[in-house]
């Protein structure tokens, strides 16, 4: 059980055990909007980059990253960054 | 219904899928019941208390405390090539959820569903054809299955049962078929989806799981044969 920390790029379904320690609801069907592009889609689109301490979540259309998840420790951490606006 | 928090469970029982994968139903108390689609995040600790975690979808959906998850080894991966060889009846773990609300088939929607998996993204896949087959709307439902060989094929067993239920299964092998296959060897491109899924004028709702390479040239393909980007759900699998 030991591995490099090798990074795999999947979707923001993957996050959604992650997501729910942090807002206390499974969060991936909302609709996020990018304040890069103005894009919007659901957090399950999003493109992630997923390792054993960070994933990295950006968007699918202009790819920044509209915010990172710290979950290496038991509290996970969650960084705002290019996500503008959520809606239901 | 979601449910944070670290619940144990126990394998009950484990079989065989293919060379590299194995379906595993793990007994959760308390388990609260899950969607077709949904995944679990299951929590492997080590002797020494090293932790890893990682998510799997769920073959199985419906109220039961049971539920089963495949794996499909990953080469130096750090948690599968444990749950496909190691693994054994008795074993205790740890399991998040049910997961995700957005990958996920209710019975209630109407309609015609597509199914497209590639390799280990059947997983998922194989819950929505299980609940609409035990819905009795196993007709409305067309699954595209992407394996490299025949002996590759998770739940193909299963996946007959669900075709006696009605559900219109449909194979694509990209190296090498059966025998008896008169059809062609090669990747999903546009051909074989507009010969095999429901056509962009019925509406299906669709459903695309698979690794994430998969996932884009399929939905890539389907917006050009003119699919709502809107109605094409994706999932899409790491590696581990």
């Amino acid at each position: 059980m030991r591995a490099v920390n090798a990074s795999t790029v999947v979707d923001g379904n993957a996050i959604a055990g992650m997501l729910l320690d942090i807002f206390g609801a499974d969060v991936t069907a909302l609709f996020g909007t990018c304040a890069g592009c103005a894009s919007e889609a659901c957090f399950a689109e999003a493109v992630v980059e997923l390792d054993r301490q960070i994933a990295i979540v950006r968007c699918r259309s202009c790819t920044r990253t509209l915010f990172t998840v710290l979950h290496a420790q038991e509290d996970p951490r969650l960084v705002i960054g290019a996500l503008g606006a959520i809606r239901a | 219904m979601t449910v944070g928090g670290w619940r144990p469970a126990r394998v009950v029982e484990t079989r065989v899928q293919t060379p590299s994968a194995r379906s595993i139903r793990l007994e959760a108390p308390g388990w609260p019941g899950n969607l077709a689609g949904q995944h679990v995040d299951v929590r492997l600790t080590a002797e020494d208390g090293y932790q890893a975690v990682r998510s799997y979808s769920l073959g199985s959906y419906g109220a039961s405390e049971t539920i089963e998850l495949a794996v499909d080894e990953v080469p130096d991966g750090e948690v599968s090539p444990y749950l496909v060889r190691e693994v054994r009846v008795g074993d205790e773990l740890e399991v998040k959820g049910p997961l995700g609300q957005y990958f996920v088939w209710r019975p209630e929607s109407a309609g015609p569903v597509q199914l497209i998996a590639g390799g280990s993204g059947v997983v998922p896949l194989l819950a929505m054809a299980r609940a609409a087959a035990d819905a009795g709307t196993g007709a409305s439902v067309r699954m595209l299955y992407s394996v490299r060989n025949p002996d590759d094929a998770i739940y193909r067993d299963e996946l007959v049962l669900t075709a006696d239920a009605g559900v219109d299964v449909r194979w694509v092998y990209t190296r090498s078929a059966p025998p008896e296959w008169d059809g062609v060897v090669g990747r999903v491109d546009a051909d074989v989806l507009r010969s095999s899924i429901w056509p962009a004028d019925e509406q299906p709702a669709v459903f695309v799981c698979g690794p994430t390479g998969f996932v884009e040239h399929v939905a890539d393909i389907l917006v050009q044969l003119g699919h709502d980007p809107a109605r094409v759900r994706t999932e899409r699998f790491g590696g581990g």
